[in-house]
């Protein structure tokens, strides 16, 4: 973790000084980064803004009145007093972390912003980097459940290829519902063992929207946001949103919350207003427009995006595969992404299809186009880890199993965080994938699976060669654009990273 | 740098005092001799003040007298190894190595990073520890000045 620290004393030129040395060097010796500026008598100099951004806490070893506190607002923090963290830098940076991991938000955070910023142009900065923040944390929080799903998931094929003889088992393992497992599990089958992988793996994603939004609102809202932020977030699962719809609802519930949680009320109301009203009110509230407002155009759309496609097949089978391909990168498992997958599902159980029938060329091209994604942001973090945060760099390795087994959410930490250049790059490179394998012909029955189903793909060269040159095109714009204008989340990140260098280099 | 931090003259290496305030008046003593502190009982007015806010005893036998002062010409330590340990307000007994710091009251930033440089380095078990088994007063002064630098 990384943690600022403001230490003081005073007199100034003795705890203040041995606080942060110590502190330092708890740090280094607990593995977790700690810059700390000392307001002594020996002149201090302010911390970058760029490391207290990429800070996750602040510690306050100060006896003295912490100058320009308001620089820390909204970060967990501890607040020690000097002398303890002389003593006991260790069990001070202990609670620290334990604060971080607390996600204790400052009680000041609200009340620090509440002034009006003096102009229009630092609001809107503000703002802007405040919303970045707020998505980040629902981003942060959403980037385990995919790892540990994915995972979970694309293990379960893997043992599947292995427990079912003919190559299907990716297909087979879905099959098998949880209540079998439940009632007559045998633990000397692979077959169900695969299927407890895969199940508690789809259990894991189930909570991938739900945790994104969750997390904007409390990130928002503090505490009174994450019930309604989860609601919103299962409810755009309901309706069918995606994880667009889960930013929707994250900001929404979010801001629902922070308004009700502000609310002048009578004082005897005032206990409840955390625990019932503010949860119940603006859940509800959530609930209404996600269920009512969003749902009904989304369905709508769907429908028509459908009888679209229906309408469209035995044209020009290339385009098709490219649109098809641009609706998987589009929203990476949202509604446009469903309505494509779904067409080409439904089309497999089409009765008496020859084995080069265009519903196995669909399905073929629609399974590269959704395996592009995850890959080409793997192959990003990891020819161009500069343009990438620490989070999203780890969350790469995991995208390139996620991708190779047609897990198209593995990028959707990446979308989230940066909407529109990894969605323009997703749709891009997808779209090519599925081009290339219409025009290569490839075919493949079974629904699902990734490479885990390759024995079930006609003409898999041509299949692969669709799925790299889309992960290719699609990688190489995602550089491009995030190239273009650096996020000011990473910039921050790696101005802490050098900044640690160069402390490092000066102690040593 | 003008003036050293320390010099051999201010190092008390078998310093026998009754208490917090006898080892502190010694210490002073060694200051206002070197022509470091111009009044020795104003000096000790102001140590003690600060001593009254918050005992500046540390874990590990240590004591931290410091102030700053009118009465200060130039940043000083004076060091004592007491003979026998004597209160100093830390949690886990009483202090056997004294680092009487002394800052001059008027000055800020660059002159006193000296100051913040010892502070730094006080932190370090290492660093007490040498001090504690140095032979004598010259190889005390010697190893504060070595490792004391300003960053």
């Amino acid at each position: 973790m990384k943690f600022v620290a403001v230490s003081s004393c005073p007199t100034g030129i003795a705890h203040t000084y041995m606080a942060a040395e110590a502190l330092e060097q708890a740090g280094r010796a607990a593995g977790h980064e700690v810059v700390v500026e000392t307001q002594g008598a020996a002149g201090s100099t302010p911390l970058d803004p760029a490391v207290i951004a990429a800070a996750d806490g602040v510690i306050y070893a100060a006896d003295l009145e912490v100058r320009d506190k308001e620089r820390f607002a909204g970060k967990p923090f501890v607040d020690v007093g000097v002398k303890k963290a002389v003593h006991d830098a260790p069990g001070v940076l202990a609670a620290a972390i334990a604060a971080v991991e607390a996600g204790v938000p400052a009680a000041t955070s609200a009340a620090v912003h509440t002034p009006s910023p003096a102009t229009k142009v630092d609001r809107n900065a503000s703002v802007g980097t405040r919303v970045r923040q707020w998505l980040m944390t629902g981003v942060s929080y959403m980037i385990p459940f995919v790892a540990a799903g994915g995972i979970l998931i694309a293990l379960g094929f893997m043992l599947a290829g292995i427990a079912w003889d003919g190559g299907n088992g990716a297909v087979e393992v879905t099959k098998i519902p949880v209540t079998d497992l439940v009632s007559n599990f045998d633990p000397t089958s692979l077959q169900q063992w695969s299927a407890v992988l895969f199940q508690t793996g789809a259990l894991a994603f189930g909570f991938l929207v739900p945790v994104l939004s969750g997390f904007i609102a409390y990130a928002i809202a503090d505490r009174p946001g994450l019930v309604p932020g989860f609601v919103g977030g299962a409810a755009s699962v309901a309706v069918g949103a995606g994880f667009l719809g889960g930013l929707v609802t994250g900001f929404v519930a979010g801001g629902l919350a922070w308004w009700i949680s502000r609310w002048n009320v009578p004082k005897g109301v005032r206990g409840v207003m955390p625990v019932v009203v503010t949860p119940l009110l603006s859940s509800l509230l959530v609930g209404i427009i996600t269920l009512v407002v969003i749902g009904r155009p989304i369905a709508a759309a769907m429908d028509h995006l459908s009888d679209w496609l229906n309408g469209l097949s035995g044209n020009n089978l290339v385009l098709l595969g490219a649109l098809l391909g641009a609706m998987m990168g589009f929203d990476l498992g949202g509604p446009v992404n469903k309505v494509a997958y779904t067409f080409a599902v439904t089309g497999l159980a089409t009765e008496g299809l020859t084995a080069d029938a265009n519903q196995y060329k669909i399905m073929a091209a629609v399974m590269a186009a959704g395996m592009v994604a995850p890959l080409a942001m793997a192959l990003a973090t990891t020819v161009r880890k500069s343009l990438f945060t620490h989070a999203e760099r780890e969350n790469g390795k995991a995208a390139w199993l996620l991708g190779a087994s047609f897990i198209s959410e593995g990028a959707i930490p990446f979308a989230a965080a940066d909407p529109w250049r990894v969605i323009v790059s997703s749709v891009v490179g997808s779209s090519v994938a599925g081009a290339v394998s219409m025009a290569f012909g490839a075919g493949l029955r079974a629904p699902h699976g990734g490479i885990w189903v390759l024995p079930l793909i006609s003409n898999f060269w041509g299949f692969l060669v669709a799925v790299l040159v889309g992960m290719v095109i699609s990688c190489a714009i995602v550089i491009a654009l995030k190239s273009a204008r650096p996020s000011a989340v990473v910039q921050a990140e790696q101005a802490a990273d050098a900044q640690l260098a160069a402390a490092v280099a000066t102690a040593a | 740098m003008s003036t050293p931090l320390i010099t051999a003259d201010l190092v008390a290496v078998d310093l026998a005092a009754a208490d917090r305030d006898d080892a502190t008046r010694h210490l002073i003593g060694l200051l206002a001799a070197a022509g470091r502190v111009t009044d020795a009982d104003g000096f000790h007015a102001d140590v003690r003040a600060r001593e009254a806010q918050m005992a500046t005893g540390m874990p590990g036998g240590i004591g931290l007298p410091h102030a700053r002062s009118e009465h200060v010409t130039a940043p000083s330590l004076a060091i004592g190894r007491l003979t026998q340990g004597v209160d100093w307000g830390a949690p886990d007994g009483p202090a056997t190595l004294v680092f009487l710091i002394a800052a001059p009251a008027t000055g800020e930033g660059d002159h006193l990073q000296i100051l913040a440089a010892l502070a730094r380095r006080l932190v370090h078990e290492s660093f007490t520890t040498s001090l504690r088994e140095a032979p004598d007063a010259a190889t005390v002064a010697e190893i504060v000045t070595r490792e004391v630098v300003p960053s």
